[in-house]
């Protein structure tokens, strides 16, 4: 069960900021960490640090067991087959960098397809956008409904043979949209061409299997799932990691250093060259241990009820534009209040002790397809209650009355 | 936190009239800029003869406070010399960094003093000004080709 016992396990929420309690809505920006989370990595730094894989004193198994058995956990939250498909990086940014200039260059010649779409945060555009360019590889968009959906039938007009890789988000941080991946998946398999799921925003709500996905891989970031930044993971399925060259070359990753020839540690390692995060996987370890203990169906279950009360309580405010699908797929809701900037918004919101996103939330190409210049977004996770909600819609009113004199 | 310390009406004013907004049909020297983080963006157009800003437009989208300091930056740098141009642009940075700072005709930019207490928004404000440095720039490598 969510309730207020949960909140108070995050110490940053119980502050005011300019006089009011913290209303934390930008947890699809970040998510803020729970005292087990942040215990965790303290405890790590106070006990147990020493450099992973190589000294035989106590410390440094330690330190090992506690990497390693961090990707064991998150092997296990994803379903993975195996801890060699985990490969920890920095972020998801990183990930898919790593697939697209590992796998993408060895796979995709002149004249073959990517497929993405125009919704896709930065990192799951540019990293394609790239390789096309490098390439010579034609990059394709997945047509978007008036809502920001995509339809299977459009995703089998659009995936051809010629399609190398399909790249798309599990759920958008902006439109609140959920994209059947799976189905994507069956498509993109039919046709030869492998599938790259960025999970930034799906991760950290709902529960997620690989295995039942059947995606190719798949990338996520620990600082939305109440970890620390820096730490991240790259899934992917062990032949086609097997088969792929490292991309950083250094200490960690290799097997044998020779004059002229190296060669490589097996999986995972030979992708993680370089310290690891290691303080960074211990705090991943305990904050997947944390979203068990609740349950992802819960969190999931937590968050669905808070966007369909927030799109109802902000149906209320007039002249309040919200985009994306009429009924919330995940806890995102992003809006525009009339003529009001995002920025003077969320300014305003902030004076009220409202932490919202303001901006184009690295989504440059979906802002042009909405055509607007930026948005406000409000996100929720388990951390949040209806009080929040209500704080939000407050503030809203509040945003607006003090515009509407401003400028009337 | 005062809102109205952000807010003033001179710059609500700016913002719902502002002064100078458009393009000119000619080749006027052009300046794109954008405030990468929030997808700010302004088009500057100056047009400089014997060192003299004659003239100055702007467009672009953006919240309040980059398209009001946009008109107010377009009002003060008109017919001034390049040089007293520039200056004005040092004042505003020491204006955006919280020190008094006195614009004599030029009053209205005084206005965007309080943004200094909300720091989150100085990229606003100072987004005009950046265009003109980046202008003026341009303009003076031109001249030193010619």
């Amino acid at each position: 069960m969510i309730n207020s016992a949960i909140r108070e396990q995050f110490p940053i929420l119980n502050q005011k900021i300019n006089g009011h309690p913290l209303v934390y809505l930008d947890s699809a920006a970040t998510s803020q960490k729970p005292r087990q989370v942040i215990e965790a990595v303290k405890s790590y730094y106070e006990w147990d640090n020493a450099n992973v894989h190589r000294g035989v004193h106590t410390l440094g198994s330690r330190a090992t067991d506690a990497y390693e058995g961090a990707r064991e956990k998150l092997a296990k939250f994803l379903h993975a087959r195996s801890t060699k498909e985990i490969i920890f990086t920095r972020g998801t940014t990183t990930a898919l960098n790593i697939v697209a200039s590992s796998y993408g260059p060895a796979h995709v010649g002149e004249g073959d397809e990517i497929v993405i779409t125009q919704m896709e945060h930065h990192s799951n555009f540019i990293p394609w956008q790239q390789l096309a360019k490098k390439t010579g590889a034609t990059l394709k968009f997945l047509p978007l409904q008036k809502d920001g959906t995509i339809t299977l039938a459009d995703a089998e007009e659009t995936i051809t043979d010629r399609t190398k890789i399909v790249a798309i988000a599990y759920v958008s941080n902006v439109m609140g949209v959920t994209h059947p991946v799976k189905e994507l998946a069956a498509i993109a398999h039919r046709h030869g061409a492998v599938i790259v799921v960025d999970g930034a925003q799906s991760t950290p709500h709902m529960k997620v299997d690989v295995q039942d996905l059947d995606c190719d891989f798949y990338a996520l970031s620990g600082h939305k799932m109440l970890a620390p930044t820096g730490i991240g993971a790259l899934y992917g399925k062990k032949a086609l990691l097997e088969a792929m060259e490292p991309v950083e070359f250094g200490g960690e990753m290799i097997d044998d250093v020779g004059l002229y020839e190296s060669t490589w540690k097996e999986l995972p390692w030979k992708f993680e060259g370089g310290t690891p995060i290691i303080a960074g996987a211990v705090g991943l370890g305990a904050a997947i241990d944390f979203l068990q203990e609740i349950g992802m169906d819960e969190i999931h279950r937590h968050e669905m009820e808070l966007a369909a009360c927030a799109e109802e309580r902000l149906s209320e405010v007039d002249g309040l534009t919200i985009y994306g699908p009429r009924s919330r797929q995940v806890g995102v809701v992003t809006f525009n209040l009339g003529d009001v900037h995002p920025h003077d918004v969320a300014t305003v919101l902030d004076a009220e002790g409202v932490a919202v996103r303001a901006g184009h939330h690295c989504c440059q190409p979906l802002m042009r397809w909405l055509q607007v210049s930026s948005t406000a977004r409000a996100s929720f996770y388990l951390y949040n209650s209806e009080q929040d909600v209500d704080a939000l819609v407050q503030a809203l009113i509040k945003a607006k009355e003090y515009f509407a004199y401003e400028l009337g | 936190m005062n809102l109205d310390d952000l807010y003033r009406r001179v710059i609500m004013d700016h913002y719902k009239n502002p002064r100078n907004r458009g393009s000119f049909a000619d080749d006027a020297l052009k300046i794109e800029l954008n405030n990468p983080t929030c997808g700010d963006r302004i088009t500057l157009q100056i047009k400089v003869e014997d060192g003299i800003v004659k003239d100055a437009r702007y467009s672009g989208e953006g919240c309040s406070i980059s398209m009001s300091s946009a008109s107010m930056m377009t009002e003060a740098v008109k017919g001034q010399t390049v040089q007293h141009a520039l200056e004005l642009a040092d004042r505003f940075s020491s204006l955006m960094k919280g020190d008094a700072v006195d614009f004599g005709d030029y009053e209205d930019i005084e206005a965007l003093s309080g943004v200094n207490k909300f720091p989150a928004r100085i990229k606003c404000a100072t987004l005009a000004w950046n265009a003109l440095r980046k202008g003026i720039d341009v303009e003076e490598e031109h001249h030193q080709e010619h």
